[in-house]
């Protein structure tokens, strides 16, 4: 078993922000696959090119702004604005727990570094991170610099999406739906140690459906994942 | 405020949920500095991706049909044995447009 990476003090380097950038290669193209959807979606719901551009880029959260064009009309009240913020705040709620993993990483690291850092967080360039720590890695350049590398993409590809807005009519046809869950799933296959280091995540998923049928929203995804992570926490370690 | 100035509305509506958004990419960081990091914690945050994950895309599935989980289980196969991201990706997003042109 490697040397646990938690006792590695964080460091930067310039030779990790172009690995970081390199580890998430795989995750460009589709990226780019949703970042264009992001783009027409917002093209036919009336955004502006500059607030859909704007979205991306200091939003930069795939399925938020999704959930915030579907909630867009003409006629935004105040009203209406606190309600996409709320569901905003529901929809990427993850992003607390997802950020609460990083503190034995980046905990080491001055405030004034690791704060800017996190603004590059995405639920894909975050996992290609943790997986990288879990081999050991301290280098934080390899989120920052992955995370990088994806906001440009990310922003780059809503601006053609937006005007070749009617090229892609339905992404459903296209399977580009279910691009997210198949790099999820990607992801999953690396972090399998054994059916006993699952048994966190069967947990989550059924609590996650249970809650999917009963709870409107986005709900369902904090509810598994905080239930997957206690089970995690009950469980004793035998290896 | 009136009504006419969807402009500046579109405009405050961004930046509200780009701080949103912020603010929960700090949220969880910060609070694990007050929240000290025992064994069990740390078992905890070790959990955690793959909770995230699980819970995320069973839904999604549940709700897609089966077209979504042929897309899983092929990108699952494919990565299982070519252990390469990209590949697995576009065999599940395939396989899903496939299924659908078939009408399934």
């Amino acid at each position: 078993m490697a040397a646990d990476p938690d006792s590695r003090p964080p460091h930067w380097s310039l030779a990790g922000l172009v690995a970081g950038a390199r580890l998430a290669a795989p995750i460009m193209p589709g990226m780019v696959a949703f970042g264009t959807t992001f783009g027409t979606v917002a093209a036919q719901k009336g955004l502006t090119l500059t607030e859909a551009t704007l979205m991306s880029l200091l939003m930069f959260a795939g399925a938020s702004q999704f959930v915030a064009v579907e909630m867009w009309t003409d006629s935004l009240t105040l009203a209406g604005v606190a309600t996409i913020g709320l569901v905003t705040a529901t929809v990427n709620m993850r992003f607390i727990l997802m950020t609460a993993a990083l503190r034995p990483w980046l905990g080491g690291l001055p405030a004034w570094q690791s704060y800017p850092a996190l603004f590059v967080v995405t639920d894909p360039g975050w996992l290609v991170a943790m997986r990288y720590r879990s081999a050991g890695g301290a280098d934080a350049s390899i989120l920052v610099g992955g995370g990088i590398v994806l906001w440009m993409i990310w922003v780059a590809s809503t601006v053609p999406g937006y005007l070749l807005g009617a090229l892609l009519t339905d992404p459903k046809r296209l399977g580009l739906d279910l691009v997210l869950p198949c790099f999820f799933m990607v992801m999953l296959v690396p972090m399998w140690r054994g059916i006993r280091r699952a048994i966190p995540w069967v947990i989550a998923g059924a609590i996650a459906l249970v809650v999917a049928e009963l709870v409107p929203g986005w709900w369902f995804i904090i509810a598994g994942a905080i239930a997957g992570s206690i089970i995690g926490g009950l469980l004793d370690e035998r290896d | 405020m009136s009504a006419t100035e969807p402009l500046a509305l579109g405009l405050v509506t961004i930046l509200v949920m780009a701080a949103t958004n912020y603010l929960m990419r700090a949220g969880g960081f910060w609070l694990m500095a007050h929240v000290p990091l025992t064994v069990r914690v740390r078992r905890m945050l070790a959990a955690l991706p793959g909770s995230i994950v699980a819970a995320t895309v069973l839904p999604i599935v549940a709700k897609s049909g089966p077209a979504a989980f042929v897309a899983l289980a092929a990108t699952a196969a494919v990565m299982v044995v070519a252990r390469n991201e990209f590949l697995a990706v576009v065999a599940g997003v395939l396989a899903a447009a496939l299924m659908r042109s078939a009408g399934i």
